[in-house]
């Protein structure tokens, strides 16, 4: 069952996945990214359906990206995570998205920030925030040990507890985990959390 | 479980002497799971009016989103503010609009009409206005809300006394409901100010 999970830090926020592609029983890859770096400054991590998750962040990634073109500015957090609230509540009772997003990012004027959405376009800015499975284990964890301010350090040393306890308490635990950060200089991956590493491919047989 | 529960939520208006109060729970739920203690429910229309809305908190943002953007038009078109009689009718209409797909919201509004008269009215999820003289509720504690508030209720309280009231009234019954509490979320209007508090209660 997809992990996503995320908080916000001094200066900055994190955004943690897992990264297994699951079809039924059958773990396709290990290795999917499911945080897209939206733009410079902000991440989106999204679970569900894998078709919807992906048509639907990339299309959010290429409208954010024509405002910059049309207006010469990045879109604020504020206003990207209610774009893209926008966008699934129209879609809602049409053909509904069935994606969960946390947006995370970063604006000079007000800071990091963090935006819940889960795929019925329920819109909340929050400080930590998880969805699927691991929210009952990671949730946990962050209501006991976060606390506002957290520095880079704090903060990893709370995701890896909660990626500890989602591998320890959840049957169906994702093996893997990808952490992307974003702060002042950026959105960009920060490290992988890996249990399982998929095999190097074999070189070619010759006949 | 209900769509009308699938958030949680607990909203209270009540008239007093010249003045009202409209009050609110803080939880933002998935079913049994608590995501946020510091969800708005409560939102200024303008100086005078102001609507919660209670349900699921999907259609609440999309439906306060049109309402907004429906009183500015009016404001642009008339110059002048719109009136609660006025503005519950708009959002009745909004409401049966969509008869056969409704929003999943029951509205509470409270203001003050002409020469600062206090407007309670609550409705449906299509839009069927049920005006009250003393108090109105909405959401998934309804039913302790009712009971508390005929119990602790009378009519022209001012507004220090309104407050008491209407907080007593919304975290006993809070309490009661699982899916609602956190706290609660206080305006008490009169014609001259506007007081905005938080409570706490159990924080469960």
């Amino acid at each position: 069952m997809e992990c996503v999970f995320g908080l916000v830090g001094n200066g900055f926020a994190l955004v943690v996945a897992d990264t297994s592609a699951v079809h039924s029983i059958l773990v396709h890859k290990s290795n999917e990214d499911k945080i897209m770096i939206l733009d410079s400054h902000k991440l989106l991590g999204a679970s569900g359906e894998s078709g919807d998750r992906v048509q639907f962040t990339e299309y959010i990634q290429k409208n954010v990206a024509l405002y910059q073109f049309r207006n010469g500015i990045p879109l604020t957090t504020a206003a990207a995570a209610n774009f893209t609230r926008g966008e699934l509540a129209t879609a809602l009772r049409k053909s509904p998205y069935f994606v969960n997003i946390l947006l995370a990012g970063y604006d000079k004027e007000t800071g990091p920030s963090l935006y819940y959405m889960d795929y019925i376009a329920t819109l909340h800015k929050i400080e930590k925030g998880a969805f699927g499975y691991g929210s009952y284990f990671s949730l946990s964890m962050m209501d006991r040990h976060y606390h506002s301010g957290m520095s880079v350090e704090e903060a990893i040393d709370l995701v890896d507890k909660c990626i500890v306890e989602i591998r320890s308490r959840l049957v169906v635990a994702p093996p893997n985990f990808v952490i992307k950060i974003v702060d002042k200089d950026g959105a960009r991956e920060y490290a992988w959390r890996e249990s399982i590493k998929d095999a190097a491919a074999l070189p070619p047989t010759t006949a | 479980m209900s769509i009308f529960e699938y958030n949680g939520s607990a909203l209270i208006a009540m008239v007093g002497k010249n003045c009202f109060a409209i009050a609110s729970d803080r939880r933002l739920g998935v079913q049994l799971q608590t995501i946020a203690t510091d969800f708005q429910r409560i939102y200024k229309i303008h100086d005078k009016l102001y609507i919660g809305l209670s349900g699921l908190a999907t259609d609440a943002q999309t439906l306060y989103q049109r309402l907004v953007f429906r009183h500015k038009l009016y404001q642009l078109r008339e110059e002048r503010d719109m009136k609660p009689e006025t503005f519950a009718s708009l959002v009745s209409a909004i409401l049966y609009e969509k008869r056969f797909g409704p929003y999943f919201c029951q509205p509470v509004i409270a203001g003050l009409g002409d020469d600062d008269k206090p407007f309670i009215c609550t409705m449906d999820s299509i839009g069927a206005k049920e005006l009250a003289k003393d108090f109105v509720v909405a959401g998934t504690a309804s039913e302790s809300l009712y009971g508390a508030c005929e119990s602790m209720y009378k009519p022209d309280m001012e507004p220090e006394e309104l407050f008491e009231t209407i907080s007593q009234a919304l975290l006993s019954s809070v309490d009661r409901d699982c899916l609602s509490g956190w706290g609660g979320h206080v305006f008490v209007v009169t014609p001259t100010e506007v007081i905005e508090r938080t409570l706490k209660g159990r924080m469960d």
